[in-house]
This record gives structure tokens, sequence and C-alpha cells, in this order.
């Protein structure tokens, strides 16, 4: 039990995979204007990443290792998670249309979201069980969302500063995100 | 290797068919106008109307929020076209709008009282002791229309007065909004006559510091021949103002203004009809969008 809480700690607080490991910074900085957009976002991410994370699991150990091809593992977990973007995409157009908008060409860039293969691989570098690349998974989801939440809510709050015409727009928003990972660096003593 | 080659194309056959069924299950059903209006347009998803592409602006023709005039390489038949299948008729779509600048106080034409030395903003000038420029209903001429303009449709001429090009204006409203004098108006491009002075001062005083301003004197008003234009009251004194739905644009109120502050102008064309482009060959592959105008 103690071993689930120290990873979901870790991959929260401590490894964050935007703030502190600096995977999927694209999203980050794309659909963190709108509180609203970026929890959308953050649950399209959480989805395809949970999912993968499950998916690749289980190829690796059932298809991948068995017929002896580890090798082809960067190649399978692409076509694992492309695959599942598609098909996130198909289900927010049906049923989410708004947040379908609103996320625009960020959501087909799941694909290329390097926090959900990063998240696959390292599910595999620590040898992790099911049980335990689930929740490393499901941590890192919501990792990931926490940060483009925080994001949003300070740049929402930016909106009505008055900021210099040079640093409006991306410039501020990367020195928010600057600061944001130096604040985070505080948790790595927690553990 | 074979095993690597036969898993993959499995794995990949398998998601491809689950992709599949997924896509039949979830299929979106578009309005098939949407479909119809987008097989004849340009395609050249220039942006010249504003949206992000030709099939946004498709869907905004569709759900009514856009005039289809402002599809500039679309030309003058494809309003026509779109109304055919929307079901409405063409003359139902408003005619298109151009800001109008009802001021012609120029460097030579209008007094000044003082020479403003500060930001080139026309707030901030207007700030100074109500502007450098005696009169306080006309053109600051700092230039705020010009830089709010997103189409580039307004530029500073030389004597001061933004110019603007009707062509390249699609009636967005920006500098309209955003003129402190609202000397700037949206009119139809059908009214060719124009009361460009806003100057309510008595005539002497109105001259006095202007050239070219409205002096009350009724001469349009006793010449209009459909009683389109009057002096009416307006602020602490009187202006002429046009009734548009009245003129016919026959100019005789123009010609007889003793100021020139009423105004024939040439023509403006219906549909946004550039003259890059169409008057070059079409081989060329010039959709006349006007982008280039605006870079």
């Amino acid at each position: 039990m103690q071993e689930y809480l120290i990873i979901i700690i870790s991959a929260v607080l401590i490894n964050n995979i935007v703030l502190s490991q600096f995977l999927g910074i694209c999203p980050f900085l794309g659909v963190s204007k709108k509180l609203s957009s970026s929890l959308g976002m953050g649950g399209a991410v959480s989805f395809v990443l949970v999912l993968s994370g499950a998916i690749t699991w289980l190829v690796r150990q059932y298809i991948l290792l068995p017929f002896d091809i580890g090798y082809m593992q960067t190649v399978a977990f692409i076509l694992i998670i492309a695959s599942l973007v598609q098909f996130v995409e198909m289900v927010m157009r049906k049923f989410t249309p708004p947040l379908y908008k609103a996320l625009g060409i960020y959501l087909p860039l799941i694909t290329t979201n390097c926090a959900v293969l990063g998240v696959a691989i390292i599910n595999v570098q620590k040898d992790f069980s099911f049980g335990k690349a689930m929740t490393h998974s499901l941590a890192h989801a919501a990792g990931f969302t926490l940060a483009l939440v925080l994001m949003s809510g300070i740049r929402e709050r930016m909106e009505d500063a008055d900021i210099p015409e040079s640093m409006q727009g991306t410039p501020i928003a990367l020195v928010i995100a600057a600061l944001m990972s130096i604040s985070f660096l505080g948790f790595s003593g927690l553990i | 290797m074979l095993i690597a080659v036969i898993s993959l194309a499995v794995m990949g056959g398998l998601f491809g068919i689950i992709l599949g069924i997924a896509g039949k299950r979830f299929a979106v059903e578009v309005d098939p106008r949407v479909e119809e209006i987008l097989t004849f347009m340009p395609n050249a998803n220039c942006g010249a109307c504003g949206m992000a592409g030709c099939a946004a602006f498709v869907e905004a023709v569709v759900a009514g929020e856009v005039n289809p005039r402002l599809c500039a390489p679309g030309g003058a038949g494809l309003h026509e076209k779109i109304a055919a299948i929307m079901g409405t008729a063409a003359s139902s779509y408003e005619e298109r709008k151009v800001a109008q600048l009802l001021c012609q106080g120029g460097y030579e034409q209008s007094k000044m009282l003082y020479d403003y030395q500060g930001v080139r903003d026309c707030h901030l000038a207007l700030a100074t002791f109500k502007g450098p420029k005696a009169c306080n209903y006309g053109c600051v001429r700092m230039g705020n229309c010009s830089r709010v303009c997103p189409f580039g449709a307004i530029q500073m001429g030389a004597d001061g007065l933004p110019v603007i090009n009707y062509y390249l204006c699609t009636g967005c409203n920006k500098c309209v909004m955003e003129c402190p004098q609202q000397i700037l108006r949206l009119v139809g491009v059908s009214h060719q006559v124009h009361v460009r002075c806003l100057n309510t001062d008595k005539g002497k005083d109105a001259r006095l510091i202007c050239s070219t301003a409205c002096i009350k004197c009724k001469l349009c008003e006793k010449n209009c021949p459909e009683g389109a234009v009057h002096v009416v009251p307006s602020g602490n004194g009187s202006i002429a103002i046009i009734d548009y739905e009245k003129c016919t644009n026959c100019g005789i109120c123009a010609a007889i203004c003793p100021t020139k502050a009423i105004q024939k102008n040439d023509p403006i064309a219906e549909d946004i009809v550039l003259e890059v482009g169409k008057s070059q060959d079409s081989e060329s592959g010039c959709q006349s969008c006007g982008v280039c105008k605006q870079l």
C-alpha cells in the first residue's frame, strides 16, 4: 500500500510530468488560456494516458516479450497511442462539440504528446506490475491536469494584469511556467 | 523478424477495424448545405473574410452569423449561389457596409491650437486640452483607426487624415468602436453622398476653424429634390444630416455645398472585388483575396 502511495505522490508532485520532467509542454502552453478548456484537455490527456498505459503494458507483456521483439516497443506504443487519440477525437466530436472546437489542433496533437509515450516508457523502465503501472499512469495524468489547471488559473488572472507589450502572450507564459517549475522543486524533499 | 512484422501488422489491422467501427458509430452529421456550398467556394483559405478559413466561413454563413458577400475571392456570383442553396433571396443579404470618415479637416483645412508633441494616440491627444485641433468634433489624426484595423484597410494620408480602402474594408466595426470622436460610421456601399462634417457649432464659428466645415446654410436642404438632407438640431447647435434611405445619390447637395462639406464619392463595388488578380489573367493562380495587399 505504501509503495502505491509513494508512486502517486512522486508522480503528481515530485516528478510532475510537465513541471519536473518537461514532457507534454505543447498543450501545457497551448491550451492553458481558459480554465474550462484546460480541464477538458486534462481530461482528454488523462483518458488517453491511462488507457494507453494499460494497453501498452498488456501489449508489451503478452505480445512483445513472448515473441522476443522488445525492440519494437517504441513503434508499437506509438501505434497504440495514435489509434487511441483518433478514438478520443471521434468520441469528443460526437458528444462534446464545444470542447472539440476549443481544443482545436491540440486534440490530434495528443498523438505526439511526449507525456503519453513518456509515461508508457517509464512504466517499462521501472518494470512495474500492472497495478503499479496503472497507478503510475493515473497519477501522472492527475499531475498533468494539475499543472494545466494551475497554469490556466494563473493565466486567466494575467488577462487583467498590465503586462508590457513585448512580454504579452507566450513570453509571460514561459516565465510563469519557469516559476511554477521552480516552486515544484520544493516538493523534492517530500519522500 | 517475421514475427515482428506479423504482430505489428495484426495490431495495426485490429486498431484499424476498431477505429472504422467507431467512426461509423460516432459519425457526426454535418449540415448538407455546408458541404454543398463548400464545393464552389474558392478554397483559397485566405482569411480575407475574417474567419479561419473557407470551412469556418461557410459554417458561419449557414448559421446566419456572417454576410456571404464578405468573401473577396468568391466575387460577385458567390452570394447568389449561396442564397440559392440557403433558400433565401440574394437581395435579403444586407449590402456590404464600409467605414466612412465624416471629417475632412486635414492640415490645410483646419486650424490648430498648439503643436502636439506627445504620444501618437487619439485618446491621449484628446485628453490634452481637448486635442491640438481647434475643431472639437473632427479627426484627431493620430491614427488609432489605422492601427486597430485588422485588414490594413486604413492608411494615414498625406493630409493627416485616415484614408479608407473600401475594397479591403470588411465592415468589422473595430475602427468605429476605437475612434474617440465617433467620426467613423459604417455605411452601405450603395450610398455615395455623405456629409463629411460633424461640427455642430454656429456657421461662423465652424468656418473660422475649418475651411470645409458645415456652416448650416441650409442650401442642401432647400435644393434636395427628395427631401433627404436636413439641418437638424444636434448637441448645442445643428448639423446637416443625410437620410440614406431617401438619398438617390443625385449629388445636387454636394455640388451646391459652399464649403464642400458634402461630398459625392465614386461608386463602390457591391461585392468585394479587388483590383489585384481580377485585372490579370486567371492563369496566374491569383484568387484576389487581397492578403498580398494587406502585407
